[in-house]
């Protein structure tokens, strides 16, 4: 009886090796780093694996991750070769995985900001510079590898008062993405929050913004963000040239409902050199060892 | 009433608490938190279950991680006890069995990626470490007379399997089946760092505030432990074992590469990648114990010493609800569905909806660790003091619950509440990833910043620090003679 189970039980594990080694090699996989509600991602990204699977001429697949390193690892475990990552999480995967190149960013995402939001009940005013009015209220970035939701606001945080947001703020907290960001300082939650512009364009837009509620209150410099990043390698399991036609099909997207849903203007070719400011304030906060 | 041991431990735990407080971070910073409380028991209440695609996989996957980690771990768990008396076994099953599944899972996301092996581990591992020290205790307890019968000469795998084995067949059953049950919630939860099981869904809803959506997933779960002795019959249970791993789900390819870069590069430290020597080497060191295992530490400590003082306040309050000695049978069914679904809602979920709605603070956390552990034994001392035989003129009411079942249970009831302690500081570090400053904040950051020799430093401290809680713990119910059953 019990060797019999045990044996089942071998049997099973095996198993699991076997099912799991049929996934098919010539599937281009793709990821994106979940900035916003996941509904939106799968929507967005469903539409861009059809668009470039019909450019390509190969299956292309977009799996959702939970995190931005997950993201990352994705990418450099080779599990995917393509993905939509902000600018540090760019800067990060390009730095794991050598040969992986930028091949296309977003026509807003050569001059990107983003936005210092704040719940009414502080009776914060739009101000120029970030001013001590900020002091011991209760803040919120996005993502802990976000660009827009981190690093960039807390580099202008530190800049500004020449202390870690742990010591400026009675709270600080890591939403998880733009769109829970915007909807915690809204309720209230926390009083202030950094949020990317795009996103609260967009929602704006759609009215999904209680404008009494929430307003903005400071936007910082422009930098550089979101790109689409290709592992040097796609060329050897696809294709002489295949990184190149990848590249073209991005560039050529003209569908306005799949650039609506990012929402760019169009995407415009890149190079990593371009990333060099974000990875300099990584090095400085300490993201990027 | 000081001179009770019992008394003055209890005593001396709360007053940690007590302090404790002082120095936590306890608040509702969400400005609307009982209107969403409100939104999200009217989702329950009209929960809707065809609005998530994949909701039927999931609740499958979920099953089939379970299933396949549990029975891996129970084999594995199962050899490790034939050797558990020699101390290196013990040592490296306790280390094991100290790093939650989370932790376990994280680990194996950055090698195997989204692999149905990165989830079968994550259960399998740390349940291996857990099934060795409970078969091992159960094997020992075994009656060793029928051995001593046996003609000499009988081999000893024959005698194993005659004469030891069928005395414990029973309890090792019964574990492994209690243990299935922490298997699913062990599953569902993985799902929170992206395996296709039920709390990745789950997660989704919540955040973007789909209660109805929410609520039927959690109705469902429910509906899924609660009959499950209905539909996990022995018989059954090879074909279950078997066709579990074709559920998995593909994933994505492993690429062995990437296990030895892991092993041989991405956790070794930095300043001996960089050839720093050990002078950066103290440097980096000293960096991540003074700006992360130390306050990590210290929020996991308090944290866990006063959700350990509400876990007992919520398990003494509760264990009435199911007690024969109160109430009639309405009142009993009644309790008895609340402290299923108090003990069958993982505490990372319960912490997560929680600090969805009452917004980021030791509380949510708090709260949900007390409110699962304290279902958990609030059921089994309630269980227990059924069996206890009262006079035919005991009192009634307040009395009978101060003078009559509360003295006769809190032997048990500690022993229960010390047996969970670890577990709760287990959790408590892992609750850290939702946002609490605890260990698993600085592990998940970490991991975040791809800084993975940060991130098992961390983690091998929070094992550590597991494995001392759960040794104080032992060393207690000694002292006070009390004796337990495992939990999970």
């Amino acid at each position: 009886m019990l060797l019999n189970l045990i044996r089942k039980l071998a049997a099973a594990s095996l198993l699991v090796f076997i099912a799991s080694a049929t996934a098919s090699a010539q599937t281009l996989v793709f990821t994106a780093i979940p900035d916003e509600d996941e509904t939106k991602l799968v929507e967005r990204f469903k539409g861009i694996a059809d668009y470039l699977s019909g450019e390509l001429d190969v299956d292309v697949r977009y799996i959702p991750v939970k995190s931005y390193a997950a993201a990352i690892s994705a990418f450099r475990n080779n599990q995917v070769q393509l993905a939509w990552f902000g600018g540090l999480s760019g800067v990060q995967a390009r730095e794991l995985v050598p040969g992986s190149e930028a091949i296309a960013q977003g026509v807003e995402d050569t001059a990107f900001y983003s936005h210092i939001i704040a719940h009414k009940s502080t009776g914060l005013d739009e101000m120029e510079n970030l001013s001590d009015e900020l002091r011991d209220k209760t803040f919120t970035f996005g993502s802990k590898g976000s660009t827009s939701g981190r690093l960039i606001p807390e580099y202008y945080i530190r800049e500004a008062f020449g202390e870690s947001p742990e010591d400026v703020f009675a709270r600080v907290g890591f939403s998880g993405n733009h769109t829970r960001t915007l909807r915690l300082v809204e309720a209230g939650t926390y009083d202030v929050g950094a949020i990317n512009f795009s996103v609260w364009d967009k929602e704006m837009e759609n009215n999904n913004i209680d404008t009494d509620a929430v307003k903005v209150i400071w936007t910082t410099p422009s930098y550089p963000n979101y790109q689409w990043t290709i592992r040097g390698d796609v060329n050897e399991r696809f294709g002489e040239g295949f990184s190149q036609r990848v590249q073209e099909a991005l560039l050529a997207m003209d569908d306005p409902a799949l650039l609506e849903s990012f929402p760019r203007s169009g995407f415009i070719p890149v190079s990593n050199d371009a990333y060099d400011p974000i990875r300099v304030v990584g090095k400085q906060i300490g993201i990027i060892d | 009433m000081l001179s009770y041991p019992t008394v003055r431990t209890s005593l001396i735990f709360t007053a940690i608490a007590l302090v404790g407080l002082l120095f936590a971070d306890i608040a509702i910073t969400a400005a609307n938190p009982w209107k969403d409380l409100g939104r999200f028991f009217l989702g329950v209440v009209t929960p809707d279950f065809f609005s998530t695609q994949g909701l039927a996989t999931a609740l499958l996957r979920t099953v089939a991680f379970a299933f396949v980690g549990v029975a891996l771990g129970s084999v594995c768990g199962f050899l490790l006890a034939l050797v558990y008396r020699a101390y290196p076994v013990r040592i490296f099953c306790a280390f094991i069995r100290a790093i939650h599944e989370l932790f376990w899972a994280l680990i194996f996301l950055q090698f195997f990626g989204f692999h149905p092996l990165t989830g079968v581990l994550a259960i399998a591992i740390p349940y291996s470490g857990i099934f060795a020290k409970v078969y091992s205790e159960i094997l020992e307890e075994a009656d060793p007379e029928p051995g001593r019968l046996l003609p000499p000469g009988t081999g000893v795998i024959s005698a194993f399997l005659y004469a030891r084995i069928p005395d414990c067949w029973v309890q090792i059953r019964t574990y492994t089946a209690y243990r299935l049950e922490c298997g699913l919630r062990s599953s569902a939860i993985l799902g929170f760092v992206g395996l296709p099981t039920l709390g990745f869904y789950l997660e989704s809803a919540f955040s973007q505030g789909h209660y109805s959506d929410a609520g039927a997933m959690l109705i469902l779960f429910y509906v899924l432990i609660a009959t499950l002795p209905l539909w996990v019959k022995p018989k059954l249970l090879p074909v279950y074992i078997l066709g579990a791993p074709f559920f998995l789900g593909d994933g994505m390819p492993i690429v062995w590469g990437n296990v030895t870069r892991f092993f041989t590069e991405d956790i070794v430290p930095s300043p001996l990648k960089n050839e720093e020597g050990w002078a950066g080497m103290g440097t980096w060191l000293g960096d991540v114990f003074v700006n992360q295992a130390l306050p990590g530490i210290w929020n996991t400590v308090i944290l866990t010493q006063i959700a350990l003082v509400a876990t007992g306040l919520i398990a003494l309050l509760a264990f009435p609800l199911i007690s024969t000695h109160f109430g009639g049978p309405i009142r009993r069914t009644s309790g008895h569905v609340f402290l299923v679904i108090l003990r069958s809602t993982p505490e990372y979920i319960l912490a997560y909806i929680l600090l969805q709605l009452w917004g980021p603070s030791m509380l949510p956390a708090v709260v949900a660790l007390a409110l699962h552990n304290g279902g958990i034994i609030g059921h089994l001392i309630g269980r227990q003091s059924s069996s206890i035989a009262l006079r035919p003129d005991a009192p009634t009411g307040l009395n009978r619950y101060t003078y009559e079942l509360v003295p006769r249970v809190y032997r048990s009831f500690l022993a229960f509440l010390f047996y969970r302690w670890e577990i709760i500081m287990r959790e408590t570090a892992i609750l850290g990833i939702l946002g609490i400053y605890t260990l698993g904040f600085y592990v998940d950051s970490a991991i975040q910043n791809i800084q993975f020799d940060k991130a098992m430093l961390l983690i091998l401290i929070t094992a550590s620090l597991n494995i001392g809680v759960d040794i104080l713990g032992r060393f207690i119910r000694r002292k006070l003679a009390l004796q337990t059953m495992p939990t999970c």
